[in-house]
């Protein structure tokens, strides 16, 4: 515990390393580096130590606040958020260096690595708190310094609007949270801890409304499908590196915040398992149709984090089912694969965050149409991209298959021999599937926009340099890794299961249910089978590869822009879900033979943020506005009339 | 002569009627003059004729009776403004609410606890529904002049509950009260000749609204 300690000093360290050093000196940027690369790295051999010993470790402090002690608790289930947590933030950290260098951005440049390790140091404290207050402040640190580097990029108004909307969300989830832990206050004793796992019991009226307010407070952050309206805009407007911690781990904090909270409950209604597996299954199927028609990369990126969001809460959903209608089987396969997927979602999604950001970096441009043959300038950042795409479809042989596959063994439990939950849990099944197969397609739009295709002389793009490709790489590794020998991940699984589900309950081991050995035997092949069609398929000597338009429309143009663009690549699915999505498209009229220069557009508003949140705020506005110049209308026979009125009111009042 | 304090603030209640439910300004500030003699009065009639209570009425007397209804009257004729047209609350809805205050200020009156002294005097409802009368004019009427009759007819009541407390009120805080009002007025009659000086030949405080952002 005291090498985890001194790794969040560390990380705070690295934020107020510039105090004294001069604005934007290499100096200082060097010393924030090193001093967050150990701070994590420390981390990560804290959090390994402590595992290795087998039991949780706790640590007890008087901290004068009222209600609030340094109360902290490193388990299994804290320890599965961490790992990537602490890794992500390395390899953002490591990745700023190149593309958001202190000596070309001076001001811009010093904000984010100030408030970059206090991010990362607030979520390792919300991810160990036990005890309320505590846990509280580490979340407002968090949602603070989050906000704070949304608005990094002041040159430009989006970044400011997204700050507001994602502060203005946010709060609205600590309001919920505080309401929470008020009434899980009176639930059990100790008001200074949080409570054990499986200790309280579920049945009661206050613990269903502890359930829904931390589905709100603990959604809003996590961005489920109808409360996500903050998390496209804020994670197109950060700086790549803290896009990729906010979506690979802070959203993953919520999460955390309802496995734990649901955790405290030993006999969970079913209904909690139902919301949260609908919920889940909205999220992932309208996350990835939503990512389909954006036209920014980051923003699509954003909505396939609402999607795997969803992923996840599916697997939990699944797991709580098997813990209301007594089917452990359940419960073990669908923990695993939520957790197991928030650890492949933060690796896949920070990859692509990064690489994506490289492409931004290298291009200067948002806009998907922008691109075009980029894998011909860029060829490594378009391999780690791949990479993260392959991943993120949830295809052998990388980690987002593993989770994905347990999610739905997990289902598949719902049917099979003596199962007692209603086989309606089949129906997420078919949404599962159809989650990744428009992520597929998804990807292989975003891929072949992007990369594939004729060079757009007006963007070329170039390699970024090695302080960028090695965090990738990293993360690359890392999929890699999870994806071809996913056996090592199940004893931390099931370390994390077990504290889930309080110690005393004892599970089937993972590994029984899960035949992860089948997945890397079949990795391999598939990566032998793979590796041999390259061997065949290489170019040989002596023949030449034609070179033409990718694509063409079947037409003989030779003009780089004249291709499929991202919005007509999507179109058709775009069309299926036009009754959620609600795209505005504004196409030619001119049907003559020789039509005139017309332009085409289309865009999809946010259907939570855009068709409903904003005219309700504004008719709210408005209305206050008439009713306060109704009010205060200068005319001093009415402010005279107003204090005969309160004047009279306090009298009635008095003698009551 | 024991029914005389009573005869007089029904007097005043019913000038209160008066008041709001006419136009003429001149009428107006004849009928608050009238309102402030005849309670300048009462000191002497409630608690005998001692230096103090003389005092207070001869400054009373004075202060309402002549001088400020002079210092009025002479402003009605040098800005040449003799009614109140277009008030924010036409006449007749005024003196039904002058009605209901009344009516209220006589029912409030009786569930005070008072001493038992005062318990069946007529002070606290002419009290109530003249400074309930000062409130209406201040609020249903727009002309600067009308709102210096409301703050005196407000100083009247005010003048009215302190009745009660005729023996222990100090003279000094009494002659606070007139010499504010005194200054009050002299600032009023200054606003007063600036909005006509600036909005052309109307004294209308509408016009005074450009701060309420």
């Amino acid at each position: 515990m005291d090498l985890f300690l001194t790794a969040i000093g560390l990380l705070l360290l690295s934020s107020l390393a510039g105090i004294g050093c001069r604005r934007g000196s290499r100096l200082w940027s060097r010393t924030a580096l090193v001093s967050l690369l150990a701070g994590c790295l420390l981390g990560l051999a804290a959090v390994t130590l402590i595992l290795s010993a087998g039991k949780p470790v706790t640590l007890r402090l008087p901290w004068p606040v009222p209600g609030g002690g340094l109360s902290l608790r490193i388990d299994g289930l804290a320890a599965v958020f961490l790992y990537p947590a602490l890794l992500i933030t390395a390899a953002g950290g490591l990745y700023a260096e190149g593309y958001w260098p202190v000596t070309a951005r001076p001001g811009s440049g010093s904000w984010l690595r100030c408030f970059y390790p206090l991010l990362a140091a607030g979520i390792l404290l919300v991810l160990t708190a036990d005890n309320p207050v505590l846990f509280l402040f580490a979340w407002e640190v968090m949602a603070l310094a989050g906000f704070l580097l949304v608005v990094t990029d002041r040159n430009d108004e989006e970044p400011l609007r997204a700050g507001f909307i994602y502060l203005a969300a946010t709060h609205a989830g600590t309001l919920a949270l505080f309401g929470m832990f008020a009434l899980l206050a009176t639930l059990h004793p100790d008001a200074l801890l949080l409570p054990q796992a499986a200790s309280l019991s579920g049945a009661t009226t206050t613990a269903d409304a502890v359930f829904l307010l931390a589905l709100l407070g603990f959604g809003l952050k996590a961005g489920l499908m109808p409360l996500h309206i903050w998390l496209p805009g804020a994670h197109a407007a950060a700086p790549s590196n803290v896009s990729a911690l906010m979506s690979g781990v802070m959203i993953k904090v919520g999460i955390y915040g309802l496995l734990r909270t649901t955790g405290f409950f030993i006999d969970v209604p079913a209904w909690w398992g139902w919301t949260v597996l609908g919920l889940g299954l909205v999220s992932a199927v309208l996350g990835v149709a939503f990512a389909i028609a954006q036209h920014d990369l980051k923003r699509l990126l954003a909505f396939h984090s609402v999607e795997n969001i969803g992923i996840i809460l599916l697997g939990l959903g699944t797991a709580l089912l098997g813990r209301s209608y007594g089917m452990p089987a359940m419960v073990v396969l669908g923990t695993a694969g939520a957790l197991l997927h928030v650890v492949n979602h933060g690796l896949f999604k920070a990859l692509l965050f990064l690489s994506g950001g490289a492409v931004i970096h290298a291009t200067g441009s948002r806009r998907l149409t922008d691109y075009g043959g980029l894998l011909r300038s860029m060829p490594l950042t378009g391999l780690f991209f791949l990479g993260g795409a392959a991943a993120i479809c949830g295809l052998p042989p990388l980690n987002g298959f593993v989770s994905e596959w347990l999610v739905y063994l997990g289902l598949f439990q719902a049917a099979g021999h003596g199962a007692t939950t209603p086989p309606v849990a089949l129906l997420a099944l078919p949404g599962l599937a159809m989650t990744g197969g428009l992520a597929l397609l998804c990807f292989a739009k975003v891929f072949g926009i992007s990369f594939l295709g004729a060079s757009r002389p007006e963007m070329p793009g170039h390699e970024p340099p090695a302080s960028m490709l090695l965090p990738m790489g990293v993360l690359l590794a890392g999929c890699i890794w999870i994806g071809v020998a996913p056996a090592t991940m199940l004893p931390l699984l099931d370390r994390a299961i077990t504290a889930w589900l309080g110690g005393t309950a004892d599970h089937t081991a993972l590994a029984h249910l899960a035949p992860a050995g089948e997945i890397s035997r079949l990795a391999l092949l598939l990566l032998l089978f793979a590796g041999l069609g390259g061997l065949y398929a290489r170019p040989r000597k002596g023949k030449r590869i034609p070179i033409s338009v990718t694509w063409g429309c079947g037409c003989k143009l030779s003009l780089p822009r004249a291709r499929y663009s991202a919005s007509s690549f999507a179109e058709m699915i775009v069309g299926f879900f036009d009754w959620a999505l609600q795209t505005h498209t504004s196409r030619p009229t001119d049907r003559t033979p020789f039509p005139a220069r017309e332009p085409f557009s289309s865009h999809t508003p946010d259907g939570v943020l855009d068709l409903l949140l904003r005219p309700a705020a504004s008719r709210l506005v408005e209305t206050t506005g008439h009713l306060r110049r109704a009010i205060q209308n200068g005319l001093v026979g009415f402010y005279l009339l107003y204090s005969a009125l309160a004047l009279l009111a306090l009298l009635l009042f008095a003698g009551q | 002569m024991q029914n005389l304090p009573d005869f007089i603030l029904i007097a005043v209640i019913l000038l209160n009627f008066f008041l709001l439910g006419t136009s003429r300004l001149g009428a107006c500030v004849q009928a608050v003059a009238l309102q402030g003699a005849l309670l300048s009065l009462l000191p002497p009639i409630l608690s005998g004729p001692s230096v103090h209570a003389l005092s207070l009425a001869g400054g009373a007397f004075c202060l309402k009776g002549i001088v400020i209804p002079a210092l009025l009257l002479r402003a009605i004729r040098k800005l040449d403004i003799n009614r109140e047209i277009e008030p924010r609350l036409g006449y007749i809805p005024t003196l039904l609410l002058v009605a209901l205050t009344t009516a209220g200020a006589f029912v409030f009156g009786d569930r005070l606890p008072l001493l038992a002294a005062h318990l069946n005097s007529l002070v606290i409802p002419a009290s109530l529904s003249t400074l309930a009368a000062g409130f209406l004019t201040l609020i249903t009427r727009r002309k600067a002049i009308t709102q210096v009759l409301g703050y005196l007819i407000f100083e009247n009541g005010i003048f009215v509950f302190g009745m009660l407390l005729a023996e222990a009120m100090p003279l000094m805080v009494e002659a606070g009260v007139l010499l504010d009002m005194l200054v009050a007025i002299f600032v009023m009659g200054i606003v007063m000749n600036h909005i006509n000086r600036e909005f052309s030949s109307s004294i209308d405080t509408d016009h005074l609204n450009l701060l309420r952002e």
